[in-house]
Order: C-alpha cells, then sequence, then structure tokens
C-alpha cells in the first residue's frame, strides 16, 4: 500500500510542478529556466525542513515521511528537466547561461536545503525546551 | 487530459524511484546514494531523447513532465549532498561531481542520439 501512495503523492507533486511551472511562465519569457530553478529549490528547502522536523520529533510515522519526501517533494523537484534545459542553452548558444544555471543550482540548491534543515532543528528544539 | 496524463506518468515514476532505492537498500549497505545517482542520470538521457525524438504533446505530458520529471529528483539530491558535507568531504565532491557530469553528459547523448 505504501508503494501506491508514494505514487499518488508523486502525480500530485508532478501536478504542482505543472502547475508553478505555468504561473512562473506567465509573467514572461526568458532563455533561463527560472521555473525549474524555483521549483526545485523550493522542494529543497521544504524536504530539508520536513526531513528534519517530522522525522526527529517523532510526530510523523516515518510512512507519512516516505510518502511526502520521497513521494510528493521528490516529485516536485526533477533533475532530468535541468539537465536537459542546461545542455539545450548551450546548443542555443546562451553557454553563459548555461553555466549559471548550473552553478545557481549547485549553490543555491545546497543552500536551500540547509536553510530548511536548520529552520527545521531551530523550530523543534523551541518545541522541546 | 493534460492533468490525467502528467499525473499517470508521475505515479509510475514516483513509485519506480522508490522501488530502485528499496532493492538498492537491499543489495548493499554502502552510504553513496547509488538509487538517485541511477534514477538522476538515466532519467537524464531518458528526458532528452525524448525532446529528440518527438513532439506530441500528450507524450510529453505523460513522459516528460510525469514520468521522466517524477522518476528524477533534485530535493533528494540535495539533501543527501548536505548530510555529507559535515562530515565526508569525500563523497560530498564525488557525488555532487557524478550527478552533474553523467547527468548531463547522459542529458546530451539523449538529445544527440
Amino acid at each position: 500500500m505504501l508503494y501506491v501512495y508514494v505514487g499518488l503523492a508523486g502525480a500530485v507533486g508532478a501536478l504542482a510542478r505543472y502547475g508553478l511551472g505555468l504561473l512562473v511562465d506567465s509573467f514572461g519569457t526568458s532563455p533561463f529556466p527560472v521555473a525549474t530553478l524555483l521549483i526545485n529549490l523550493i522542494g529543497s528547502f521544504l524536504l530539508g525542513w520536513m526531513t528534519h522536523r517530522f522525522l526527529q520529533t517523532g510526530k510523523f510515522s516515518p510512512q507519512l515521511v516516505t510518502i511526502v519526501g520521497t513521494g510528493m517533494i521528490g516529485s516536485f523537484t526533477t533533475f532530468s528537466t535541468f539537465s536537459v534545459e542546461t545542455i539545450q542553452l548551450v546548443e542555443n548558444g546562451y553557454v553563459l547561461l548555461a553555466i549559471s544555471y548550473v552553478f545557481l543550482s549547485i549553490t543555491f540548491g545546497l543552500s536551500s536545503s540547509w536553510l530548511g534543515y536548520r529552520i527545521g532543528t531551530k523550530a523543534t528544539r523551541g518545541e522541546v525546551e | 487530459m493534460t492533468f490525467v496524463w502528467i499525473a499517470t506518468g508521475a505515479f509510475i515514476g514516483a513509485i519506480l524511484r522508490f522501488t530502485i532505492g528499496q532493492v538498492m537498500k537491499t543489495w548493499s549497505d554502502s552510504t553513496f546514494p547509488w538509487a538517485t545517482l541511477f534514477v538522476n542520470v538515466t532519467g537524464s538521457f531518458g528526458l532528452g531523447y525524448l525532446y529528440a525524438h518527438t513532439d506530441q504533446q500528450s507524450l510529453i505530458l505523460f513522459l516528460g513532465i510525469g514520468f521522466f520529471g517524477s522518476f528524477t529528483t533534485f530535493s533528494t539530491l540535495k539533501l543527501e549532498l548536505m548530510r555529507f558535507a559535515t562530515k565526508d568531504w569525500i563523497r560530498f565532491g564525488l557525488y555532487l561531481l557524478t550527478t552533474y557530469l553523467f547527468g548531463l553528459i547522459a542529458a546530451y547523448i539523449g538529445l544527440t542520439m
């Protein structure tokens, strides 16, 4: 049953990714993949935050953390779109944008995950004290 | 129909990613995230190949945005990297480098094949 829930949560995450992508693109078109970067940063923050906060406090079962973390947030964020977009930027002559995209994906992605984790830790401590 | 295509593809993609993670856990007790590396590299190839070979909208929604989008993941990659960052810089560097290098090469091969 856990597998089915992971799949359903994955569908929700993917639809949210699609919806947010449409929303971001409605603000205007740019060769830089703003939508994917934003989605991946939000998801990294949420997973970092949730993993610590929910798992450590023991308030939520590991199954629920798997469903939301692996299923929903895991599907919300995407790596394949990132790598294809990077290659397409290069192929279209935007080499500098491609390099910036990779650089921002690495640095901001890690920062988002770390920030989520730290905020989750802080909130947990506050509750315990 | 758009939502149905995406949701169905994502349903399968997420379950497959989760299954690969569970299976690889039973194969080895290595702390290296082989499962995430595997899905991200193969998924990058698959999506590149798809985009190079079809213009069919339903297939792009189902396989591209749904299946490959959910099969690969960015948030788990970052969480795993962050966990290495504080205590194992060698694995951190190796994991970062292999994912980005092989992921981009795989996407390139898929797009040009």
